[in-house]
C-alpha cells in the first residue's frame, strides 16, 4: 500500500514538475504575446494541479492527516485559468492588434473588444516602454 | 524516492520563477508582465504545496488559497484597466 | 414552489460542497450549517442572477467532464512536445472565427471555457451579435480541422446538455 502510494506521488510530482517548468519555459521560448497565453493557460495549470493532488494523496498516508481541502485550489484555478486567458487575450487585442489583423466574425459586425461602447484601439504596436 | 521527485519538483519551479521574471523584466508589452505574473503566483502556490509535503503539514494551505485568488482578481482588475482605463465602473 | 426555495440547485450543491471541503473535517454541524448557507446564498443573491441557465439532459454533463480532461492530459502533452522541441519558424499560428449554434450565454462560456483548456486554442473574443467567437491556435497547419473538431466534439455536445 505505502509503496503504491509512493509511486504515485512519485509520478504526480515529476508531472507536475515537468508541466510548470513547460508552461513557464514556453512564456520564454515563443516568439509572440498570443503564442505566450497557451503555455500558462494549460500546462502552468495542469502542472499546479498535479502536483495538489500529490499531496492529497501524501498527506493521509505519511502524514497522517486527513485533509481533502487541496482539492479546492485545482478546482479554482481550473475554473479561473480560461478566464484570465480570456481577459489577458483582450487585453493583447486591445493593445496590440487592429480588426484588420483578425479574421472577420462569420455572422458579420466586429469583435466586441473593437465595438462602439469600447474605446478605440491604440494604434502603435509595440509596447509603451519600447518607445 | 519521494524526496528526490521532491527536490526535482522544487528546481523546475524555481526555474520557472526564473523564467517569468525574465518575462516581466524584458517585456515586450504589458500584457505579456500581467501573463507573467500570473503564471508567478500559479508557480508560488506550487511550491507552498511542496513545501507542505516536505515538512508534513497542511498549514500552507491557506496562504495557497489566498495566493490563488489574489492572482486572479489581481490579473483580472489589470486587464479591466487596460480595456477601460478603469477598475470599478 | 421549488424553484422558489432554490432558485439555483447548482449553485446551492456547490456551496454546500465548497463550505465542507473549507471545514475539512466531517461533522453533522457543519453540514446542517453548509446547507444554510446553500439555500440563503442563492435566496440573497437571487436579484442579480436573475435567469439561469436551463438544461434539457443534465444527466450529460459527467461524460462531458470526462472527454475534456482526458482532452486537457492530451493537450498538454501535445502543446509541451511542440514548445520544447518545435523550431520557431515552422510554428504555424492561426486565427480562426467559429460560427456558434449555441445561444445561451452559460453554454457559450462553457464552450470557450472548454476550448482555452484543450489542445492548442485560446478563445479570445465574441462578436458584436453574440454569434462568432474568435479562437487563436498555436499551431494550425490546418485551421478548417481545428474548427471541424471544436464543432463536432465540444459543440455538439454541449448543444444536447443546454436547452
Amino acid at each position: 500500500m505505502e509503496l503504491i502510494a509512493e509511486i504515485v506521488v512519485t509520478f504526480l510530482l515529476l508531472c507536475g514538475a515537468y508541466f510548470g517548468f513547460v508552461g513557464s519555459y514556453s512564456l520564454v521560448r515563443l516568439p509572440d504575446s498570443m503564442m505566450r497565453l497557451h503555455g500558462p493557460t494549460k500546462s502552468a495549470t495542469l502542472g499546479v494541479g498535479s502536483v495538489l493532488v500529490a499531496s492529497l494523496v501524501w498527506m493521509p498516508v505519511f502524514g497522517g492527516i486527513v485533509s481533502w481541502h487541496e482539492l479546492l485550489i485545482p478546482l479554482f484555478l481550473f475554473l479561473t485559468a480560461p478566464l484570465t486567458g480570456n481577459f489577458i487575450a483582450k487585453a493583447i487585442m486591445h493593445l496590440s492588434l487592429r480588426p484588420e489583423d483578425l479574421p472577420k466574425p462569420t455572422t458579420g459586425g466586429t469583435w466586441r473588444t473593437y465595438g462602439h461602447d469600447s474605446r478605440p484601439p491604440v494604434p502603435e504596436t509595440e509596447g509603451p516602454n519600447e518607445k | 524516492m519521494i524526496a528526490y521527485a521532491l527536490w526535482l519538483a522544487f528546481a523546475a519551479y524555481g526555474v520557472s520563477l526564473l523564467f517569468c521574471l525574465y518575462r516581466i523584466v524584458v517585456g515586450p508589452t504589458i500584457p505579456d508582465r500581467a501573463l507573467a505574473l500570473d503564471t508567478m503566483t500559479v508557480n508560488v502556490i506550487a511550491l507552498l504545496t511542496l513545501f507542505g509535503i516536505q515538512h508534513g503539514t497542511t498549514m500552507f494551505f491557506e496562504a495557497s488559497m489566498l495566493f490563488a485568488m489574489l492572482g486572479f482578481v489581481s490579473t483580472v482588475a489589470f486587464a479591466k484597466f487596460v480595456l477601460r482605463g478603469d477598475i470599478i465602473e | 414552489m421549488i424553484r422558489r426555495i432554490l432558485p439555483h440547485p447548482f449553485m446551492t450543491l456547490m456551496l454546500i460542497a465548497i463550505w465542507m471541503m473549507l471545514v475539512n473535517r466531517w461533522a453533522v454541524g457543519s453540514l446542517v450549517f453548509a446547507i444554510m448557507l446553500g439555500i440563503a446564498i442563492p435566496l440573497i443573491t437571487a436579484p442579480y442572477w436573475p435567469d439561469s441557465a436551463r438544461y434539457r439532459r443534465p444527466g450529460k454533463i459527467p461524460a462531458f467532464l470526462g472527454i475534456v480532461v482526458w482532452d486537457i492530459i492530451k493537450a498538454n502533452i501535445a502543446v509541451s512536445r511542440i514548445v520544447l522541441f518545435m523550431p520557431r519558424d515552422q510554428l504555424r499560428p492561426a486565427w480562426i472565427s467559429i460560427p456558434l449554434e449555441l445561444t445561451q450565454p452559460e453554454a457559450i462560456s462553457a464552450l470557450a471555457a472548454t476550448i482555452t483548456l484543450t489542445p492548442g486554442t485560446v478563445s479570445c473574443d465574441l462578436s458584436e451579435d453574440g454569434g462568432s467567437l474568435l479562437v487563436h491556435c498555436l499551431h494550425a497547419p490546418e485551421p478548417q480541422d481545428v474548427l471541424d473538431e471544436i464543432k463536432t466534439r465540444y459543440e455538439s455536445r454541449l448543444k444536447e446538455i443546454f436547452a
